[in-house]
């Protein structure tokens, strides 16, 4: 029987795993897939305090270094369910089944997809997630990127000074992204707004050659052959192995207070996966110190 | 794990079961794949792990129609027989590779 298991080795998991593993306790970490969560996707991390440069993928390993220097166990196992026995509770894992006295779930967030045909057919041939990986595949090309967030501002920023051009298809017309980017994006040449509008259809075989956009305001629809599509229309919890376990609200995300707790007693919430305002790397870590701390006093 | 160039790959891919990891410097989830494929590599012995660095080797990228990394494409005899793009586990993987 551990003392704390926690599910997911992003920011807040692995936050969690040291601060219960310094408070003395036994931590197992479970994680479905590789450490570091969405951060090692991030090629510079500027928002960070104290470390204004630093790479996702270094920031990832040595934190993930950190934990395993502590004693901490990592386990790459995808946990499938997880039940509640009051004293203990029971986490089944694609391999094995684990007790333990506390649980801390920091499943994080994936990426939001628009849920039309072909999408993941053409994953990787066009369609994309992620602009800083894929982005210097479409050198001189035409892309668009579907969103009207600050990653989507973001990424049409990117890409313009790559792309030879840039069509950002937002459902509104107004943006969530902060205005001085939306106003810097709106200065470049090689970038066009097409707004109150949705991706509607993907065309292509192999690789995406063009998209169908419909404004949805005069229901008109127009067809842009393009190379690549970026998708950043948000993100979506991963929390539906835990509907059973605990309270979840209508969008997915796990029904938290202040300490992280969820309506289960010995069952907490840490990042991207619960109820929060801000979903940070550092607010991430936040909630793994406060969840394995409050994991940590009960007995 | 073995080094591939556009100058060695048409070779080195010819005979039995290759699986190419196409890759970048600059990119974070193929950084993580890479000691899942290496710890893999020591466990299926029939097939020869390789890497492609795509900014060394554009031509193979878009000969391949490479336009997302990571991704893994198992030939066969030269043949590509299978893909798969993005980060994967080991798990994953082993079942990729059956």
């Amino acid at each position: 029987m551990y003392d704390i298991i926690v599910v997911g080795a992003g920011p807040a998991g692995l936050t969690a795993a040291i601060y219960g593993a310094r408070a003395g306790k036994s931590v197992l970490v479970l994680e479905a897939k590789s450490y570091g969560g969405q951060i090692i996707n991030t090629p510079k991390i500027e928002n960070y305090p104290a470390m204004p440069h630093v790479s996702g993928f270094d920031f990832a390993t040595d934190l993930y270094n950190q934990v395993l220097a502590l004693g901490v166990t990592i386990k790459f196992e995808k946990v499938l369910d997880a039940f509640d026995h009051g004293e203990y509770k029971l986490v089944k894992g694609e391999n094995n089944e684990y007790k333990t006295k506390t649980l801390i779930l920091a499943t994080g967030a994936d990426n939001r997809k628009l849920g039309i045909d072909k999408e993941e057919e053409l994953t990787g041939h066009g369609v994309s997630y992620c602009a800083s990986c894929d982005g210097s595949f479409f050198k001189n090309k035409i892309v668009a990127v579907t969103g009207g967030g600050n990653v989507a501002i973001e990424d049409a920023n990117y890409l313009s000074n790559i792309c030879s051009k840039v069509y950002l298809i937002h459902r509104r017309d107004t943006f969530r992204a902060d205005d001085a980017d939306v106003a810097e994006l709106k200065k470049k040449d090689n970038v066009e707004f097409i707004l109150n509008s949705n991706v509607t259809k993907l065309n292509g075989d192999n690789v995406l050659e063009s998209i169908e956009v419909t404004n949805k305001i005069t229901n008109e629809v127009k067809t842009i052959p393009l190379s690549g599509l970026f998708i950043a229309v948000g993100q979506v919890p991963e929390n539906e192995n835990f509907r059973d376990l605990v309270n979840i609200d209508d969008r997915g995300y796990i029904i938290a207070n202040e300490s992280c707790e969820t309506n289960v007693p010995g069952i907490f919430v840490a990042g991207d996966a619960r109820t929060k305002t801000l979903r940070q790397l550092v607010t991430a870590e936040a909630d793994g110190a406060i969840a394995a701390t409050s994991a940590s006093r009960i007995k | 794990m073995i080094e591939l160039k556009s100058s060695n790959f048409n070779d080195e891919i010819s005979k039995g079961k290759v699986l190419v990891d196409f890759n970048a410097t600059w990119c974070g989830p193929c950084k993580m794949m890479a000691p899942i494929l290496e710890a893999t590599s020591g466990e299926v012995k029939d097939i020869k792990f390789a890497g492609l660095d795509i900014d060394d080797n554009e031509d193979i990228a878009i000969k391949y129609n490479v336009m997302s990394i990571p991704t893994l494409i198992l030939f066969v005899d030269g043949k590509e027989i299978k893909r798969s793009v993005g980060l994967i586990s080991h798990d994953e993987l082993i079942d990729f590779l059956k």
